[in-house]
């Protein structure tokens, strides 16, 4: 005999004993650190803080192993105690030019002032797996602090910080000598940290676009309180792709070099670094710093546009992350200028370049909600579907010929 | 034997014995910030004073994930108040592990009163049901929305749909119903079927069954569709005209089954199919669980109230 | 060959004064005007680049002119210059009193839905609601545009190139609309399919009265079907006048040079 179905909430309740058992795993193995994966899942923790939009990496740790290495699972964690955080205020905008640079490469120049600094990087690294990894070391003593910038130096750079002498240098400290009513140019050619942007350079001629914040410099549009609603402007775009699955940014990215919209690109500079934050405490009326954090920054050099009465010039992408995250800063910057194409007066032809497409199915907590919630009881909807297939089968259709005005008896 | 688990007449407290009862201090009643819930707010007022239209808000992301009725929850936690009684359902069950789940949720940052008992909530947050039970004008009734725009599937774009709702053309939406004419000879869509609400604006009811769709229409309670994902909030006033769309000679209508409830002998109601043996062998069960037990005991006392009128709408 | 109009109204059904758009630095059309009368027909012609589509698409209020102004006389009202319209009001007309056949069928045509649906939805957006009704419509257009009406519930994906501009041009007449633009309507296709076009094309205009504004390259198709011709030559209006008149006896160099390169038989 049909008894209804009842015991949810048991059902619920033996799930969480179940999901608590798999995180950990096999008790006589030692538990996880937060402080582990901090420090040797240095690159999962960046992601998480990234698409988590909160730069904290303890609570990305957390999340890390509360989720149990599922990312997108850590991302959602953290995304929704990030809704639960009082805002106190907003920050000076950060200026990646005083980066403190721990690895700086461009693509468009052999040589440029501050130098090439490879850093930490996977791109020259053979993939092979490193069995004696299997092993775990002992903790050791840690190395003697050597100069960040100096570890990986390109072998023309001598090691200490200061500006060195190379052909590009010279070209740019000439024209910088041309433009000395500049007081902070002289400032910062002492400065040991100052490695110019290579968009800095291009900008001294005239080469690249500029884009100077408008009269009244409004508030920037907050994703995170509000719809985005379309047309969306460039710093609405650029929040949505800064919070985005990387995977899905990068196929998009990747759509554009073969051909779904090109846009000729070239890595103008990619830093990272750790830059300072500032903030204007009303009740100071002056910027304190409160700390720094790290950051990947691309600069993507794209197609030149111009016009008969505009002069040809290098159009931009950006693209910016938590951490080190060059991966989801390149794509971001390839998507951002690929998003620009109505603006710059291109055909908009690809998914890429539209705003609707990416922006809405960007973020990884919708499509993941989205696809997974059809895990759900859907069988109220299904059984009129079934009934409605059951009775389409049962009777043959009567297709309304040219003579029948109104519609013939219909099975309902 | 049929589970006769007799409900008495006052609400009940479902009381969880695995859990604490206090709300966790963590966070502030029904887990919004004060700020939040008044930005909810101001969206359903604006909901309601133009019924059917879209209104966009800030959808947080909440502790449920996206597609999983953040929205509803955010509209339920934006108008609870520690005197509420609260019912949700799913598929018109109060035990389905999702309405467990929001249930739970709701508990743990309220505390308020729970019920099973349609007659006995003032706020019930459903997925893709409308209970059998006549609502009254004191009740709120919340939906779950997956896609708020009606018109998603025949035109993606926002953009376009927006102008389209302005500026009431809604050809579109008709093509669509011509097309499964002449397609199958009868109109192919069996939930979350389009209503013109207040004569006015065309609008996505979620996927109840079109069996509910006429329960829409001048209904006195306050009904309320948030959808999380999409960030839409929109509202159907009481005593509103909410009508299904379909042509002058082929209207609207609902489904109708063969056989009653296996277990109430209900004639009016929603009916879940439930295969029991291996051989196809199948019964047909109510869906709203409520209306299924009342039904049963109201076998044995003379007087129940009855499912609304299935019927087609005025 | 034009066809004898009685043209018995006062005012002009559309009139352009003065129209000018820009591109960049590039003038795409310059102080361009002129009337076209109820049931006229009227060929603007010229080559690629001459402004012809500019000047359609202001005129059909798809691209805003950035000075000059295109009044339409409303049914039973005045001239009415349509950019001081609400977006509404514009969107309104185009779907009743207006027709615009694309040059490529795709653009005007939903694709995906059948050719019933595709005469039906400007009368189900004007709330015509009778499913009889509006197929016995339907199939009396598909008949007229000589489409059989057997197809009524086949895909325009299903249908010849030919066929297609048919629908198309059944879809925006259902509504009885008083003006019509076409883009190119037969360019792409067959010499025989779009002499049967042309052929429906002149039937149809002098059937129900319409007006059009015709754009084209083809001079042929300006003396088949136009009462009046304009030419167009780098954004400017260069000669108009009566279509025999033009070709056969034209007066600006370069239309002498359009004439002349049209291959003889």
């Amino acid at each position: 005999m049909y008894v209804a179905v009842k015991g949810g909430e048991q059902a619920i309740l033996s799930s969480y004993q179940l999901l608590d058992q798999q995180r950990r795993g096999d008790p006589s193995v030692p538990e996880l650190s937060i402080v582990q994966i901090r420090q040797q899942m240095k690159l999962a923790v960046d992601r998480v803080m990234t698409e988590g939009s909160v730069f904290d990496p303890e609570l990305a740790a957390l999340a890390i192993k509360q989720a149990c290495g599922d990312l997108v699972e850590a991302i959602f964690l953290l995304r929704a105690y990030r809704a639960t955080l009082p805002r106190l205020g907003s920050t000076q905008p950060l200026d990646t030019s005083k980066m403190v640079l721990d690895r700086r490469i461009s693509a468009t120049f052999k040589d440029l002032p501050g130098g090439q600094v490879l850093g930490p990087t996977y791109d020259y690294t053979q993939r092979l797996l490193d069995f004696s990894l299997l092993a775990i070391s002992e903790p050791v003593e840690p190395a003697p602090k050597t100069e960040s910038l100096g570890a990986s130096r390109t072998p023309t750079q001598p090691t200490t910080g200061s500006i060195s002498s190379t052909a590009a240098e010279a070209l740019w400290l000439a024209k910088a000598d041309s433009t000395s009513d500049d007081p902070n140019i002289h400032a910062q050619l002492e400065d040991e940290h100052f490695s110019p942007r290579v968009i800095d350079l291009l900008n001294r001629e005239g080469l690249i676009e500029t884009h100077q914040a408008t009269q009244n410099d409004p508030t920037p549009f907050d994703l995170t309180r509000q719809p985005v609603r379309f047309p969306a402007d460039r710093s609405t775009r650029l929040q949505n792709l800064a919070r985005g699955d990387e995977g899905f940014l990068l196929a998009m990215a990747y759509s554009t070099q073969r051909g779904y919209a090109n846009s000729h690109p070239f890595v103008g500079e990619i830093r990272l670094g750790s830059v300072e934050i500032a903030l204007v405490p009303e009740e100071l009326g002056f910027a304190i710093s409160i700390g720094d954090i790290e950051i990947t920054e691309c600069q993507m050099i794209n197609q030149f546009a111009g016009s008969k009465t505009e002069p040809p010039q290098f159009t931009r992408g950006y693209g910016l992350a938590f951490g080190h995250s060059e991966r989801k800063a390149m794509a971001m910057s390839l998507v951002d200028r690929a998003l620009r194409a109505a603006e710059l007066g291109e055909l908009v032809q690809s998914p890429a370049q539209m705003p609707e497409f990416v922006l809405s199915h960007s973020d990884s907590l919708e499509a993941s909600g989205f696809v997974q919630h059809l895990k759900l009881p859907h069988y109220v909807d299904f059984q009129s579907e079934l009934e409605l297939v059951r009775k389409m089968r049962a009777s043959p259709l009567q297709m309304p010929t040219l003579n029948d005005e109104s519609g013939d008896e219909h099975a309902e | 034997m049929l589970n006769k688990n007799k409900t008495s007449t006052p609400p009940e407290k479902i009381v969880d014995s695995h859990e604490n009862q206090a709300v966790d201090q963590h966070f502030n009643f029904a887990y919004l910030d004060e700020r939040t819930k008044r930005m909810i707010r101001r969206a359903i007022l604006k909901a309601v004073a133009i019924p059917g239209y879209q209104v966009p808000f800030g959808s947080r992301e909440m502790p449920l994930p996206y597609g999983w009725g953040t929205g509803g929850i955010q509209v339920t936690a934006s108008v609870i108040g520690p005197s509420d009684v609260l019912k949700v359902i799913d598929q018109g069950s109060d035990d389905t592990v999702n309405a467990v789940n929001i249930r739970r949720f709701f508990q743990r940052t309220t505390n308020v009163q729970i019920t099973t008992q349609t007659q006995a909530a003032t706020l019930i947050q459903t997925r893709h049901r409308i209970p059998e039970m006549a609502l009254t004008e004191d009740q709120i009734i919340i939906y779950q929305v997956p896609v708020p725009e009606p018109m998603q599937r025949l035109e993606p774009r926002e953009r376009e749909t927006r102008s389209l709702h302005g500026l009431a053309e809604y050809g579109l939406m008709h093509v669509k119903l011509y097309e499964d004419i002449a397609r199958y000879g009868h109109i192919a869509t069996t939930y979350d079927y389009p209503v013109l609400v207040n004569h006015r604006y065309v609008m996505a009811p979620s996927p109840i069954p079109k069996f509910d769709n006429p329960k829409m229409h001048m209904n006195p309670a306050l009904q309320l569709f948030g959808a999380g994902r999409e960030k839409r909030i929109y509202a159907v006033p009481p005593y509103t005209a909410v009508e299904s769309l379909g042509f002058e000679d082929y209207p609207f209508e609902v489904q109708r089954w063969d056989a009653p409830c296996e277990l109430c002998g209900s004639r009016d109601s929603f009916l879940d199919e439930v295969i029991t043996d291996d051989q196809g062998g199948r019964i047909f069960v109510c869906s709203d669980s409520d209306y299924c037990e009342s039904q049963q005991n109201s076998a044995e006392s003379s007087s129940a109230p009855t499912a609304q009128s299935g019927l087609k709408h005025d | 060959m034009t066809n004898a109009m009685p043209l018995d109204t006062q005012s002009p059904i559309l009139r352009a004064t003065g129209l000018n758009k820009r591109y960049g630095d590039r003038a795409a059309l310059i102080d361009a005007s002129f009337e076209l009368w109820p049931g006229e027909v009227l060929a603007i012609v010229g080559e690629s680049g001459s402004g012809k589509t500019t000047l359609l698409n202001a005129l059909a209020a798809r691209d805003q002119p950035d000075s000059g102004s295109v009044e339409f006389q409303l049914k039973g009202g005045a001239l009415t210059d349509i950019f001081t319209m609400t977006e509404a009001q514009r969107r309104l007309l185009a779907r009743t009193d207006w027709g615009f056949v694309h040059q490529n069928s795709a653009d005007g045509l939903r694709m995906e839905v059948s050719a019933g649906a595709n005469v039906g939805e400007r009368l189900m957006a004007l709330g015509q609601r009778h499913y009889g009704k509006l197929r016995a419509t339907a199939c009396d257009w598909l008949a007229r545009v000589e489409i059989d009406p057997a197809r009524i519930d086949d895909l325009p994906r299903h249908f010849s190139g030919g066929m297609r501009q048919r629908l198309q041009i059944a879809r925006n007449l259902v509504t009885q609309p008083r003006l019509v633009f076409m883009d190119e309507p037969t360019s792409g296709l067959d010499v025989s399919v779009q002499a049967k076009l042309l052929d429906l094309l002149r039937q149809l205009t002098q059937q129900l009265g319409l007006a059009s504004v015709i754009v084209t390259h083809d001079l042929a198709v300006a003396r088949l079907l136009a009462h009046r011709m304009i030419v167009m030559r780098r954004g400017r209006i260069v000669e108009t006048g009566l279509t025999d008149q033009v070709l056969d006896d034209p007066q600006h160099p370069y239309t002498q040079l359009l004439v002349s390169s049209v291959l003889q038989p």
